[in-house]
């Protein structure tokens, strides 16, 4: 059977798919987004966990989907209220240390200043620096990243690039060259070296390795920060947010948006592999073996999924297929998800996201376990209510809380996986009761997703949440790999549109948003030729 | 030679090596692949001409040897090597270039095919782990045999006429680079006619435990023949005049380049005819090869130069000019052909100096007595197969 008459196929309907497909659509393609689950957004939907409460499954802040996408494809206008509910953030502690960081100023410095007046004068104008200096690489996240060979970059790329380079120089004399110094540091010698209080130190290492595989003395941390971070300035939200209606509203607005613009979304159809001929993608062949031909077929799967599976054997050369093998891609965040039939105290007066890494050596003993294949045996968390926001995800007067488990490694050595799941729900529980007492006796229901149960669910290889560590040898013109990342794939015609590709996780859409743009570029020097 | 004499005890020896060490007259030992091999016997001269007028006898059981079987064989093969083994049937052998991602030459070599699903891949270096990486996917099964057979190559005009009188049914049917396998006094024997001199001849593959018997056989039969032992000097020759290229003497395998730029691609080595971007599968480097040939930037491509006079030029300046203002290339391999009475050498020059009858200089540089002395003499681009009769196919 022979569909046909596509001009794109999007594999997988999460939202960097969904994006491509909208912004495809919207430049007069006719495009087809499948997807292998039953409802399309990937590892950006709302789910029910228990009878009557529901959670984002995966991903649960919102605070890097880009403004210009946003704007572009209309997703207020689309239903999305996703700044209604701003979240702050209270690093708690066993023993009852805590501060709360909100927006307001003046409390927040109140709150530091009861465990160190030092901190709480530093905190700001460090943190307002560490900002600014991730700002400067935000204004590449809706770029092509260049090509290493000059000739290859268009005048936009090459603009983009010298742009980059003014906006570094302008940062001034100082800033750049602390941006030079900490860019590959580690985030505990960072920590160190700026405040002198536990709690602050390791809420920073917290911030600096959640979705890496690394501890807070690892190198590359630091880079890690400074990405979350970018979203907090001009490329990302200002903030963090809890959406309402979950994640999964987000992808709903992204839905409507590519319906509207003409998408056609299939789900619950899972592709087998692409379609090649004559050394092209040409479309793709779906689990049940029907085939369709589109001449651009742009996955949003992860990179070893595209590569590995999606492409069968003997299609791509052997150093490229290395070095998408040995993508480090160990997934180490596992997610809790807790029905309570009541909020407890410590949840409730928090700012509205509660991280406990009570200082640097804690984080760093976490990782500890997971070098050596372990679940972590006192877990770095952190965690929300998505119920303050949006009541409705519960039954009335009922809650739930969300929450991230760091370490739980995809790689286990002698643990296994169902081990590992009850691992996370005992210890995470435990870690919890400390800081939060009473909230174990308010669990009616819980559900964990280990690396291993994102990766069998939502399809991304070693459960690593954003496709892919974004450090440094992982990102920009290295993301996926060297040569390689400009969303074209060796394969002509495959396309890679997700978070594998620049700028990386997070629901940002921006990687959607660049693969659209390019492909679209492809189409018009082809016509032009 | 005698010179790699410390490493004697690390060395291995092949299955014919006790039938070689007696008729070692000059200790001529050099090491292959972590083998004795004989460099020479007594001297290079009288070997050249026993393999150019009747036959000699090569050990080449120090080949690297590499079984490629399973599902998915036969796939897995044509996506490794530039040739379209789909052209090549059961029991035949192609000789083929295999490349990296950019099309840059990992080495060339031969590669047997046994069945549909079954090859040997001859390598003069290790490839284990390339092989490895790249069947990455396919059901394959890859192993190096290297030491499950021993064999000697079998060269020269009287070659066929020994294997004939040694009781070898069939093999005057036996075509260009065809395989067969039968059965002699019980031993089992594979023949291949294939090998390194340009001339007719085979290779001939026994069990470890019939390395004996052979040897034996081969020289009571082949005494009347003008059978005689032949060194790696002597072969060197040989393939010289054949326009065989050679790792490392002609061009630097891609993998052990220590400048990524001096990695060159089966076209500039000047096999660009083994390179099949037609082949309707796709290959390691292909695209980047048929970038190459789209775009035509080959930097040089490695052709046949015979030159003015007798002085062999290895390693010689090539120059448009006879002022030396504008460069070609250089040689690479070179020799007096004692044979043709020709001064020949391989020579890296820019594509479009490569047709045949394109006249250029050559600067050699040569000793006379403790004095290093400069001429400048005309060559002209030819052929790379200087030595090519009719008989090495017919």
């Amino acid at each position: 059977m022979n569909h046909g008459a596509y001009d794109a196929i999007v594999i997988g309907g999460g939202h960097n798919g969904l994006v491509t497909a909208t912004y495809l659509a919207k430049a007069g393609q006719k495009v087809l987004v499948l997807e292998a689950n039953e409802q399309a957004g990937g590892a950006a939907v709302t789910r029910e966990f228990a009878p009557g409460y529901r959670t984002s499954a995966v991903a649960h802040i919102l605070h890097a989907l880009h403004p210009k996408i946003v704007a572009d494809l209309n997703l207020t206008g689309h239903g999305l209220r996703s700044t209604t509910h701003q979240l702050g953030t209270t690093a708690m502690a066993p023993g009852g240390a805590r501060i709360d960081i909100t927006s307001d100023k003046a409390a927040t410095m109140a709150s530091i200043a009861r465990i160190s007046a030092k901190d709480a004068t530093a905190y700001h104008p460090r943190m307002e620096r560490l900002i600014r200096l991730a700002g400067a690489l935000g204004s590449f996240i809706l770029r092509t990243p260049p090509s290493p060979s000059p000739k290859e970059n268009d005048f936009q790329t090459k603009l983009a690039l010298g742009m980059f380079a003014l906006q570094l120089r302008m940062m001034g004399k100082k800033d750049m060259l602390e941006m030079s110094r900490i860019l590959t540091i580690n985030v505990a010698d960072l920590a160190t070296d700026f405040f002198e209080s536990d709690i602050v130190r390791g809420l920073l290492s917290f911030e600096a390795t959640l979705g890496v595989y690394l501890g807070p003395r690892s190198p590359n941390t630091v880079f890690n920060l400074l990405y979350r971070l970018s979203s907090l300035g001009k490329s990302g939200m200002g903030g963090l947010f809890l959406p309402q209606g979950g994640m999964g509203a987000v992808v709903d607005a992204l839905v409507k948006a590519a319906t509207a613009a003409g998408v056609t979304i299939r789900t619950a159809t899972p592709v087998a592999h692409a379609l090649v001929e004559q050394e092209q993608a040409v479309g793709v062949v779906l689990a049940n073996g029907d085939v369709i031909r589109a001449p651009v077929v742009a996955s949003s799967a992860d990179p070893q999924r595209t590569l590995l599976k999606l492409v069968e054997p003997g299609n791509l050369d052997v150093e490229f297929m290395k070095r998408i093998r040995h993508l480090r891609m160990n997934g180490c965040v596992a997610k809790l998800h807790l029905a309570l039939d009541d909020l407890p105290e410590a949840l409730r007066n928090s700012a509205g996201r509660i991280v406990v890494a009570p200082s640097i050596n804690d984080v760093e003993r976490a990782f500890d376990c997971a070098k050596y294949g372990r679940v972590s045996d006192k877990p770095a968390l952190e965690v929300v209510v998505p119920t303050l926001a949006d009541p409705s995800l519960a039954p009335s007067g009922k809650h739930v809380a969300s929450v991230l488990y760091q370490y739980a490694p995809y790689r286990l050595r002698e643990t296994t996986p169902d081990q590992a799941r009850q691992q996370v729900l005992e210890r995470g529980l435990d870690m919890l009761e400390q800081v939060a007492p009473g909230t174990k006796a308010r669990v009616s229901a819980s559900e964990v997703l280990t690396p291993h149960d994102l990766e069998s669910q939502f399809g991304l290889s070693g459960g690593q949440w954003h496709q892919g560590e974004v450090t440094l040898d992982q990102v920009f013109f290295l993301r996926p790999a060297a040569s390689f990342q400009q969303y074209r794939m060796p394969l002509p015609g495959l396309w890679l549109c997700g978070a594998g590709a620049h700028p990386g996780g997070n629901v940002s859409g921006a990687a959607g948003a660049n693969a659209a743009r390019e492909i679209l570029k492809d189409l018009k020097k082809r016509r032009a030729a | 030679m005698t010179h790699v004499q410390h490493l004697r005890p690390f060395l291995k020896k092949t299955p014919f090596h006790h039938r070689i060490e007696p008729l070692m007259m000059g200790n001529g030992w050099i090491r292959w692949q972590g083998y004795y091999s004989p460099a020479f016997y007594d001297s290079p001269q009288s070997e050249y001409f026993a393999v150019r007028n009747g036959a000699s006898v090569y050990d080449v059981s120090p080949l690297i040897k590499y079984a490629i079987r399973g599902k998915d064989a036969a796939r897995f093969a044509n996506y490794l090597v530039t040739r379209d083994l789909t052209k090549v049937k059961p029991m035949t052998a192609a000789y083929t270039a295999w490349c990296d991602d950019d099309g840059r030459m990992i080495e060339e070599g031969t590669i047997f095919r046994l069945g549909e699903n079954d090859f040997l891949l001859n390598a003069a270096l290790h490839q284990l782990h390339w092989l490895s990486e790249a069947s990455y996917g396919f059901d394959v099964d890859i192993a190096e045999v290297s030491e499950e057979v021993c064999g000697l190559s079998l060269q020269g005009p009287t070659s066929r006429d020994i294997l004939k009188l040694m009781g070898v049914q069939g093999i005057e049917k036996l075509a260009h680079f065809g395989i067969m396998e039968t059965m002699v006094d019980g031993h089992w024997l594979r023949v291949d006619r294939a090998g390194f001199t340009g001339d007719l001849g085979y290779e001939l593959w026994v069990k470890p435990q019939d390395a004996d018997w052979l040897w034996d056989t081969l020289f009571r039969i082949g005494d009347a023949h003008k059978i005689a032992p032949m060194g790696s000097q002597a072969l060197d020759m040989t393939r010289i005049e054949a326009g065989f290229i050679l790792v490392d003497a002609d061009y630097t395998g891609a993998h052990h380049a220590v400048r990524p730029t001096n990695r060159v691609s089966p076209i500039e080595a000047g096999i660009g005819w083994a390179v099949a971007l037609r082949k309707d599968q796709y290959f390691v480097g292909k695209r980047a090869l048929q970038k190459e040939k789209a775009e035509g930037s080959s930097r040089h491509i490695l052709i046949g130069v015979e030159i003015e006079g007798r002085k062999p030029a290895p390693g010689a300046f090539l120059y448009s000019d006879q002022a030396a203002k504008h460069e070609l290339g250089l040689t690479t391999s070179a020799m007096w052909s004692p044979l043709l009475k020709k001064n020949i050498a391989f020579a890296k020059v820019p594509p479009s100096f490569a047709k045949p009858g394109t006249e250029m200089w050559t600067e050699i540089w040569y000793p006379k007595e403790h004095k290093i002395e400069r001429s400048m003499v005309k060559c002209w681009a030819t052929n790379r197969m200087f030595f090519d009769p009719p008989r090495k196919k017919a």
